[in-house]
């Protein structure tokens, strides 16, 4: 979790390692995904739950964000 | 610095910008929507009277949400669900290129993260495939026009990082200005090219060129809002994280060598 402190003023930016933001990376992306496609596709594009209810309730942010809607 | 101390403030950041781009959507979205709505209704009304099913299940009976609910909480559940998962995913990639970035600072790179992310997900994308009120584009095509949207965002994203990527590489040999002033023309030759491919926007009819003017210019205000508030209060909150583990960073060397 802690980060090596360079003594190069050129490194005194801190990286934090690829290998620990992976799993966060993973999880957080997977969620926007599923948000992403409930707020864009879902029941439009995609007649994916079946009905119109999650299409209706976000149909004016379907809209405005610039998605494709009907 | 960690992927946690970035991710908390990124769904922070997110949270705010969803609050705000709902007000802004609100204020400066809603009347072109109902606007177009009116248009909507217009028409089916006038393809009933031809015996013709209204176009579109909004104004039919299969509603099941009034349009108050729709302004209000329907709209702000997407603004802020789409917000914080953005912050979320943006406070990452920020992470990932801190310090990898030669020469800037956290704040800089996560602000670059911020502007990269605006162009290459919501206005290019924008300049191709406008948003589209109600009334605009038939059940018949939504399909396709939304394979085509997503596909040229993630043509346009991929294009993004590997434009990044190439600045990266060109930095070590050019000067800074110089390796993003090529990163940015190699970015632009793929979205244009690959947008002259890709099938044109759908016909809009007859549709009243006012309306689908103010429409679209507030999705892009509505859009830049989200991305500003974004990109400022993240840029602005690693600032201060990097500032404050500066200074405790300090502290210790002094009293390490004392």
């Amino acid at each position: 979790m802690s980060q090596a402190v360079p003594a190069a003023p050129e490194a005194a930016v801190p990286t934090i390692p690829l290998g620990q933001i992976a799993p966060w990376a993973v999880f957080v992306g997977l969620v926007a995904l599923t948000v992403l496609f409930f707020v864009s596709a879902g029941q439009g594009a995609v007649s994916f739950p079946a009905g119109d209810a999650v299409h209706e309730w976000v149909h004016d942010g379907r809209h405005l964000l610039g998605f494709p809607c009907h | 610095m960690t992927a946690r101390s970035f991710l908390v403030r990124g769904l922070l950041a997110g949270l705010l910008a969803g609050l705000v781009t709902f007000v802004v959507a609100t204020v400066f979205g809603e009347p072109s929507l109902d606007a177009a709505i009116t248009v909507e209704e217009a028409e089916a009304a006038h393809e009933h009277a031809g015996g013709e099913e209204a176009g579109h299940q909004h104004a039919g009976e299969g509603t099941e949400v009034s349009r108050t609910t729709q302004k209000t909480f329907g709209l702000g559940t997407a603004t802020i669900a789409v917000g914080t998962v953005l912050g979320g995913v943006v406070a990452l990639v920020a992470a990932a290129l801190v310090g990898r970035l030669r020469g800037l600072t956290p704040g800089q790179s996560t602000g670059l993260v911020a502007l990269v992310g605006f162009v290459a997900v919501a206005l290019v994308p924008f300049l191709k495939y406008p948003a589209t009120p109600p009334a605009v584009g038939g059940a018949d095509t939504i399909g396709s026009r939304t394979g085509h949207y997503f596909l040229y965002v993630l043509v346009s994203v991929v294009a993004a990082a590997a434009a990044v990527a190439l600045a990266r590489r060109l930095g070590s040999r050019l000067r800074a200005v110089e390796a993003a002033a090529l990163a940015v023309t190699a970015y632009l030759v793929v979205v244009v090219g690959v947008g002259h491919l890709l099938p044109a926007a759908g016909s809009l009819g007859d549709f009243p060129a006012d309306t689908l003017w103010d429409f679209r210019r507030a999705s892009l205000v509505t859009l830049a809002t989200m991305w500003a508030v974004l990109g400022v209060a993240l840029t602005a909150l690693v600032g201060r994280l990097h500032e404050r583990e500066a200074r405790a960073a300090e502290r210790r060397d002094l009293a390490a060598s004392l």
